[in-house]
């Protein structure tokens, strides 16, 4: 049953955020949200600013494009490692889920 | 949430160091203690890490048109409590901080405070009280890591509210402002966050429907 509700789960989660991408009305520019902050200070305070640079900063699009990407396999890589040796390490409980 | 590097006000860059400082050094205190008297939940603590790495690297489009992204500091908050996931938090954005130009140094400390702990602390507040009212894991956990996504999103919208008061409006005018901005767009994406911490408690436990799931996962039950 369990196994049934995840995929449920992540079919709802996928459909939330590819929602605004294909239902018409609800699209944008989609811009981030942090830079639509950091417009809205310069909007309210014209003129204004930073007091400190970046260190360093990735020097085109796909070389940051890069570092997200494998921020996120990074984490993922891992998280299916651990996720990987639990369900391995019990057969006779993934016996038991009824649906698999 | 990110704030960007620069973009605070000295003073409140400050503050916000000096107000989450303590929390990460009482969250680096738990952590060790974890370890040392659960060695069997290290996996699971890293493993709350990493679901945190993935999550805030990924920029999802919301119904505002505008893109943000996941915190996924609830997985971690529900399972170890609120005071780890400031140290687990703070890894990530000093990562994005100092490789990817997002967020910053200076302001290290304002999204220290509204993503690692003002949002693990709403989700441990809201896994308590939902699970006291009876709620069944998978209900508190989907709450949980929802409402804290969110909290850390209108945690963000006060904190540069408070830094820029609109001339006119003052501080409220600012707070609806940059709320629309960030918490507006964010409520989609919280509800998405929810139902995949369910899904990830439950893959990471390996018991279904285990009514101590969460007992599992912080090693509270030995196997």
């Amino acid at each position: 049953m369990t196994i049934n509700r995840s995929w449920w789960l992540i079919a709802a989660a996928a459909a939330i955020v590819a929602a605004p991408l294909v239902v018409p009305g609800l699209g944008g520019e989609f811009k981030g949200s942090d830079d639509q902050g950091t417009d809205a200070i310069a909007a309210a305070r014209p003129g204004y600013r930073p007091w400190f640079q970046p260190l360093w900063k990735p020097p085109s699009g796909e070389v940051e494009s890069l570092l997200f990407s494998l921020q996120a396999a990074l984490g993922a890589g891992f998280l299916g490692y651990v996720i990987g040796r639990r369900q391995g390490r019990r057969p006779e409980e993934r016996d038991n889920v009824a649906d698999r | 949430m990110h704030i960007m590097e620069g973009y605070l006000p000295v003073a409140h860059a400050a503050g916000w160091f000096a107000a989450s400082a303590p929390f990460v050094a009482a969250g680096a205190v738990r952590l060790r203690r974890i370890l040392a008297e659960r060695p069997q939940a290290k996996m699971t603590l890293a493993a709350a890490g990493a679901f945190t790495f993935v999550l805030s690297a990924l920029k999802m489009p919301s119904v505002t048109g505008s893109c943000s992204h996941p915190t996924g500091t609830g997985l971690g908050a529900v399972v170890f409590g609120p005071a780890v996931m400031a140290v687990l938090g703070t890894i990530v954005l000093l990562f994005q901080a100092l490789l990817l130009a997002h967020g910053g140094l200076t302001t290290l400390g304002a999204n220290v405070f509204s993503m690692a702990v003002a949002g693990p602390w709403v989700s441990w507040a809201v896994w308590r009280a939902a699970s006291a009212l009876g709620a069944s894991t998978a209900v508190a956990v989907f709450l949980a890591a929802a409402l804290g996504d969110l909290a850390t999103y209108a945690v963000t919208s006060a904190q540069l509210a408070l830094a820029y008061p609109d001339p006119s409006s003052g501080i409220p005018g600012a707070l609806i402002k940059f709320g629309g901005i960030y918490a507006v767009t964010q409520i989609p994406l919280s509800i998405a966050e929810g139902l995949l911490t369910v899904v990830v408690v439950n893959a990471l436990s390996g018991r279904a429907d285990a009514v101590d799931e969460i007992q599992v996962l912080s090693g509270g039950v030995r196997k």
